[in-house]
């Protein structure tokens, strides 16, 4: 009796861990990004190597690229020269080692984690890295897939192969079924608030259950892509037949009579009946409400009707609470913002443009609020416009963009001002991480589209 | 990466849980494509007011802490990114260890590629280095633990490899790259 992690980390490992050497495990995909490789590639230059499996390595820019259509498609630079430099070196590198690279004009160019599914390179049992921690994302497809550092990003190229210590195993039940206007982002938000931002390391977490099984593949991404919000370096789900319908005819999955023989392997993957997980937590989704964050960490939620908790003697909660200008026993609903961000690794996929166009359909944004609707890549961005999803954000007043990280990271020109609230549809709420000084509130595509339309947190239900 | 076996220093202490790797080094100085120079970003956007003047109730700014290189920090350290930049940041400024009762899982792996101890102690220990700022501690890697001003050895839990690695000065990629035999075999053998 196996869970999935153990079963997909047996299969790779080229050297099992001994009490004195962790084990070579073998990486099935490598995706790579302007701000995380330079210096890896430097490695490889300083040692005379090569990419040792070019053919399992690919290449986007998505962290410091602009969205803005004209320093995207010409006609204009990219208005930050670092972020210039950055990309012209990705675009050096790739070319220096015949690396494939989803380049700034490629109609397949998008954020790393949402082109990998998206091409159907993601697949179930696969071991996929990226030197970004929201590589967790593509554990949706029952995938082992994690964040590593940029050191470890050159051990790859070089070598296709990670040292790694086996991690234990967190198993997350979701019973019960998610309300009307509650979403996979509120869900996670929930569970992050239980475990804490810590709750989950050291641990890969899967995700089991009724609810879990309801969900579509672009809602799961959302789920697994905050798993190390709560500190766990990779979240999974088990591949099912939502998994299958996803994957068949995208561009880079098997085909025919190989697709066959993947679906078989694909079978065997979830964990098996009575297997053991390290430690055990039970969410019930019927509980979950609209949620959103109140201070400087994931893990500080609260469902958008409820209040901003006090706690006695604790100078950090505190100072948390100053920095985003609130006062304990606040009410959230109807505090005023500034800005709304959809977009996001976790949240910009064309369910979640949906989500937003859906209640903003027919309605202005509120007077002073700016939105920025981001697509997670370029082919998204198309799908989006053939339904015709940009009319309804730009007719609402919103800005429409090319892909890209954009807000969530603000490193290419996308930032929140200082003493600005953001309602966002992002994964991290870090003091300055919109911009300095900014002040993040994480929510659903739903939630933040409710609020750019009254110009104060909304919960979603009122205006579904 | 040179050997390392003994850290001696006093500390300087941020006792705030969950310091993610965003305050280290904030996202708009990652546009670098070097390793270095990020020193001087460190804690950016606590160390400097707005309009780029020192803050001086930070401790890293305070005369005191100057010339320190042990970093005790509350809870669940360098949680957030897998930016690399954190650790390179916080070693271009001089910081050799950070002990902490629990260090993210990211952020340990990078800390270790470059030489940087991530220290785990006990409750207790972490609420004494807490408490009494400034001290001088010795951490060895060899023997694994910390011997505090009082003469008090606190074990801390480090990896055999880790610490293999640290006492010699052994390169990852190095012994990843003696092991091609065998990954040219797992390669040969067919993947599921």
């Amino acid at each position: 009796m196996k869970t999935m992690f153990q079963k997909v980390w047996e299969r790779h490992e080229v050297v099992p861990q001994t009490a004195d050497t962790p084990a070579v495990l073998y990486v099935d995909l490598h995706l790579i990004h302007e701000v995380t490789s330079p210096q890896a590639f430097a490695q490889l230059r300083a040692r005379g190597l090569p990419v040792r499996r070019r053919d399992l390595t690919l290449g986007t820019l998505d962290h410091s690229t602009p969205t803005r259509t004209d320093q995207v498609f010409g006609g204009a630079p990219i208005a930050i020269e670092s972020a210039a430099r950055q990309v012209r070196e990705l675009e050096t590198n790739a070319a220096a080692f015949a690396v494939e690279l989803l380049g700034m004009r490629s109609a397949e160019r998008g954020i790393v984690h949402v082109i990998g599914p998206e091409l159907g390179l993601t697949q179930p049992g696969k071991t996929i890295v990226c030197g970004d921690s929201h590589t967790s994302t593509h554990g949706a497809f029952g995938a082992l897939a994690f964040g590593i550092g940029t050191t470890e990003v050159g051990h790859v190229l070089a070598t296709q192969c990670l040292l790694q210590r086996r991690p234990h195993t967190l198993g997350i039940e979701v019973s019960g079924r998610l309300g009307p206007g509650v979403t996979a982002k509120d869900l996670i938000l929930a569970i992050v608030g239980r475990i804490g931002v810590g709750g989950g390391t050291g641990h890969v977490i899967e995700y089991h259950g009724e609810a879990i099984r309801a969900l579509d593949m672009d809602e799961r991404m959302t789920v697994c892509n905050m798993s190390i919000e709560a500190g766990a370096r990779a979240g999974m789900i088990a591949p099912d037949e939502t998994t299958f319908a996803y994957l068949a005819d995208r561009p880079r999955a098997p085909k025919g009579r190989d697709w066959e023989r993947a679906l078989e392997t694909w079978r065997q993957l979830p964990t098996d009946p009575g297997a053991h997980f390290d430690r055990e937590v039970e969410v019930d989704a019927s509980d979950v409400e609209p949620m959103i964050t109140y201070g400087t960490n994931p893990g500080m939620t609260i469902p958008v009707t409820g209040s901003v908790p006090a706690r006695e003697d604790d100078p950090v909660f505190d100072a948390a609470l100053a920095y985003m200008g609130l006062e304990p026993g606040a009410s959230l609903r109807d505090h005023p913002i500034n800005v709304v961000f959809v977009g996001s690794c976790t949240n910009s996929r064309l369910s979640d443009l949906r989500g937003a166009a859906r209640l903003l359909r027919g309605r202005k944004l509120a007077p002073g609020v700016r939105m920025l609707v981001v697509p997670g890549s370029q082919p998204i961005k198309a799908a989006a416009e053939a339904e015709g999803l940009h009319r309804i954000f730009i007719d609402a007043g919103a800005e429409w963009r090319e892909s890209g990280c954009s807000m969530c990271i603000g490193m290419n020109g996308d930032t929140v001002a200082r003493g600005e609230y953001s309602v966002s549809t992002s994964n991290r709420n870090f003091e300055g991480r919109q911009g300095a000084g900014s002040r993040t509130l994480l929510a659903s595509p739903l939630t933040a589209a409710a609020s750019a339309v009254r110009g104060r947190v909304t919960d979603p239900r009122e205006l579904l | 990466m040179d050997p390392i076996r003994i850290v001696r220093s006093r500390t300087v202490v941020l006792p705030a849980p969950n310091i993610d790797t965003d305050q280290i080094i904030p996202a708009r100085f990652l546009t670098t494509t070097t390793r270095t120079g990020l020193g001087e970003r460190l804690f950016t956007d606590w160390r400097y007011r707005p309009d780029g003047a020192p803050n001086p109730d930070f401790a890293l700014n305070r005369p005191e802490t100057a010339g320190c290189r042990i970093l005790v920090a509350g809870r669940n350290f360098g949680c957030g990114s897998s930016r690399e930049h954190a650790p390179w940041a916080l070693v271009d400024y001089g910081i050799q260890a950070v002990v902490s009762t629990e260090i993210a899982d990211i952020f340990c792996n990078n800390a270790l590629k470059n030489g940087l101890l991530p220290i785990v102690v006990d409750e207790a220990t972490s609420r004494w280095l807490i408490g009494h700022p400034g001290v001088e501690i010795v951490i060895d890697v060899d023997t694994r633990t910390i011997t505090l001003p009082t003469g008090v050895r606190v074990p801390f839990p480090l990896e055999a490899f880790a610490r293999y690695r640290l006492l010699n000065g052994v390169d990852e990629l190095g012994f990843l790259l003696e092991r091609l035999p065998q990954i040219e075999t797992y390669e040969r053998g067919g993947r599921s």
